[in-house]
């Protein structure tokens, strides 16, 4: 789960990490009043788990009240594209700080290395800029550290990194300290990713986080109280309609909708979707094990996303029976009246019971394959039909 | 012959009391593996079908002798459970149980690296021998014996490949799945090694997915260091470019992580990779048939 800049920060400043202070807004008025009590010049930042906020305009110095509220009324509602892509992310909040006097930017992040096991700290005296072009066309201006997985993170090794990255010798001791803490919060708020892009030094020689880029493990939310509610107000309603039901669903933009059982499965699905021509309209992994009533849930969240046009249950059965699959379409599609094409294709434990079921139903709109590739050609036909 | 799991194999199992952990075990045992104990604190003495219960895995080694365990206990205590049996005297762990949370993964893996134990997992399917040994949840009805050796980050898609495998008349020395977890015990390259030493293997089909880059890793590995053939397959083509946040997991791998990436790291090496699972499984069936 990725934290937007602002609960980023608070984490930070939760652990000792310095920190502009300043205040969340979701409308005009809120961020007007917010700049009005922070004072100018302030930052109006675009709340969006995106980078490249800055290039896309969502990041601006307002000097007064006015500026406060042309900035403010600009940013939110503004839809961000990332530097991949990515998105487009609708900006439903701002944050709004105190202005920072800079004398230097810098760069600091702790990070889990999946290929050595290990947490990355990395810092750079070329912070505030693109840190994937610094690493690339200056590699050595990156301080790359692993940390020993085996003994705590002590500040003689963080003061080893900073002075390797050649930071100003007369803040080395505080960059240290944040590296250090920011060791700590990956350690003891289930961090994977904790970015500061630009570490900065004030003039008054302060250092301090300008921005925030937190991930934080999913699996490990049963222990942090605090993270799990904002995971809860940060979900898409059909994911989180699907979450409560034990179903994992990720809305894409297509129009065929898909149900398999595995992550694995499930994704070369949709991969099988598209070399047909077809646009996958979701991923939804049944799980393991899936019984007919899942498939009531699973059809309900689907069929909730007005763009799908047909649906393709693609289903090997393992531990999963695919006569409940059977019995759970049939049952499905009586009760929910369902008009829309759907092509099946089961195999694996009890298909043949389950295909048995399916032609005794004898649904209209139901179609059966029995290889993934012609249950793919098919659905995006009929799809295609119906659009 | 085989790799990790085998007629050797003296399986205990943490969790067996549980309703999955005595569900799978039970179907591992009547499978042949031989199930030595369960493990449930505070239940040694009773039984299951049979199989003794003890409170510790320790006790369970010492008294059936029992050299692989296998963890079916709920998430948030998982990670001590697999410590315990790290600590135990078993050489191979196979933990199934999904959603660890991934820092007390990175502590537990150099544990096990530490005690010279062989884990597998967490979040997999496990490790099939067929015909002569399975532990985890694969079922395996799809699967026969053969020289085709496979390694898997995903549960079903490996089962739909192995089917097509089987239907065409090839099986399997064994089959390996790895988890998909960001840190698992075993990856690509630690059983990729096991194959190549395997007298019964002469092919390797290895089913990765997008994230991490253990792919590209064992692209490099394949090409230094395997000499038999090795066909792949990645799922996530069409994975949404996900909202990446800041640029230093690709500063770490030089990866972006994608499916295209990972099968041109491949290709790039000499492996073979199939479109789609039924692809993979037609170009491993005639590689290993010489065409």
């Amino acid at each position: 789960m990725d934290l937007l800049e602002y609960q980023g920060k608070q984490l930070f400043a939760k652990h000792g990490v310095a920190v502009p202070s300043g205040e969340v807004a979701a409308n005009v008025e809120d961020a007007v009043a917010a700049a009005e009590r922070i004072g100018y010049p302030c930052a109006i930042k675009a709340q969006v788990l995106i980078g490249g906020r800055g290039k896309a305009g969502g990041i601006k110095i307002a000097q007064d009240a006015e500026e406060a509220r042309a900035y403010a009324d600009a940013i939110l509602g503004m839809d961000i594209v990332g530097p991949h892509g990515e998105g487009p992310f609708r900006v439903d909040q701002v944050w709004i700080e105190g202005g920072s006097d800079i004398a230097s930017e810098y760069y600091a992040s702790v990070i889990l290395d999946r290929g050595e096991k290990k947490l990355l700290a990395m810092v750079s005296a070329k912070g505030g800029m693109d840190i994937e072009a610094v690493a690339a066309e200056d590699p050595e201006a990156l301080v790359r550290r692993h940390i020993d997985p085996t003994r705590p993170f002590e500040r003689s090794a963080a003061r080893e990194i900073i002075a390797a990255a050649g930071l100003d010798e007369d803040v080395r001791d505080q960059a240290a300290e944040v590296l250090v803490k920011l060791a700590e919060v990956a350690g003891s708020e289930d961090a994977t990713l904790i970015e500061v892009n630009p570490l900065i030094v004030t003039n008054d020689r302060d250092v301090v986080a300008l921005d925030a880029k937190v991930t934080i493990d999913g699996n490990a939310l049963f222990r942090h109280q605090d993270l799990a509610e904002i995971a809860d107000t940060a979900e898409d309603p059909q994911e989180a309609m699907a979450k409560e039901k034990g179903l994992t669903y990720v809305k894409l933009d297509g129009d065929v909708g898909i149900l398999a059982n595995g992550a694995g499965l499930c994704m070369s699905t949709l991969d099988v979707v598209a070399q047909a021509g077809g646009a996958p309209a979701n991923f939804l992994d049944a799980g393991g094990g899936s019984k007919a009533e899942a498939i009531v849930d699973a059809l309900t969240v689907i069929t909730s996303d007005q763009k799908v046009t047909a649906i393709l249950f693609n289903i090997f059965g393992g531990i999963t029976r695919c006569d409940e699959i059977a019995k759970g379409i049939v049952t499905a599609s009586q009760q929910m009246d369902l008009k829309l094409p759907l092509v099946v294709r089961l195999d694996g434990t009890n298909s043949e019971e389950g295909l048995k079921i399916l032609a005794e139903a004898d649904l209209p709109n139901l179609n059966q394959e029995t290889t993934m590739l012609d249950a793919a050609r098919r659905v995006v036909e009929l799809a295609e039909g119906d659009g | 012959m085989s790799i990790i799991v085998d007629k050797d194999t003296k399986l205990v199992v943490s969790g067996l009391t549980g309703r999955e952990g005595s569900f799978h075990g039970l179907r591992n045992k009547a499978y042949g593996t031989y199930l030595a104990a369960g493990v449930t604190p505070g239940k040694g003495g009773q039984d299951v079908e049979g199989v003794p219960i003890f409170d510790s895995i320790s006790e369970a080694v010492e008294k059936e002798g029992a050299n692989t365990s296998m963890i079916f206990v709920p998430a948030r205590f998982a990670a001590p459970a697999i410590d315990e049996a790290i600590e135990s005297g078993v050489h191979t762990v196979i933990a199934i149980t999904e959603g660890i949370p991934v820092l007390d993964m990175l502590n537990t893996y150099w544990k096990a690296k530490e005690a010279g134990v062989r884990l597998i997992g967490p979040n997999c399917p496990g490790v099939l021998s067929p015909g002569k040994a399975n532990v985890g949840i694969i079922p395996a009805q799809f699967f026969d014996p053969g020289k085709i050796g496979v390694v898997s980050k995903s549960g079903t898609l490996t089962y739909q490949i192995g089917n097509e495998l089987k239907q065409a008349g090839e099986g399997n020395s064994s089959i390996v799945g790895i988890g998909g977890d960001p840190i698992i015990g075993s990856d690509f390259i630690d059983i990729l090694s096991l194959y190549e030493a395997d007298p019964d293997t002469d092919l390797i089909v290895m089913v990765g997915e997008i994230g991490g880059d253990a792919e590209e890793r064992a692209a490099e590995f394949i090409a230094a260091e395997i000499s038999k053939p090795v066909v792949a397959y990645i799922a996530g083509f069409t994975a949404p470019p996900g909202k990446q946040m800041g640029h230093a997991g690709a500063i770490i791998s030089g990866s972006s992580g994608t499916a295209q990436a990972k099968k041109e790291a491949l290709e790039a090496k000499g492996v073979r990779v199939g479109e789609s699972p039924t692809e993979t499984a037609r170009i491993a069936v005639e590689a290993l048939r010489g065409f």
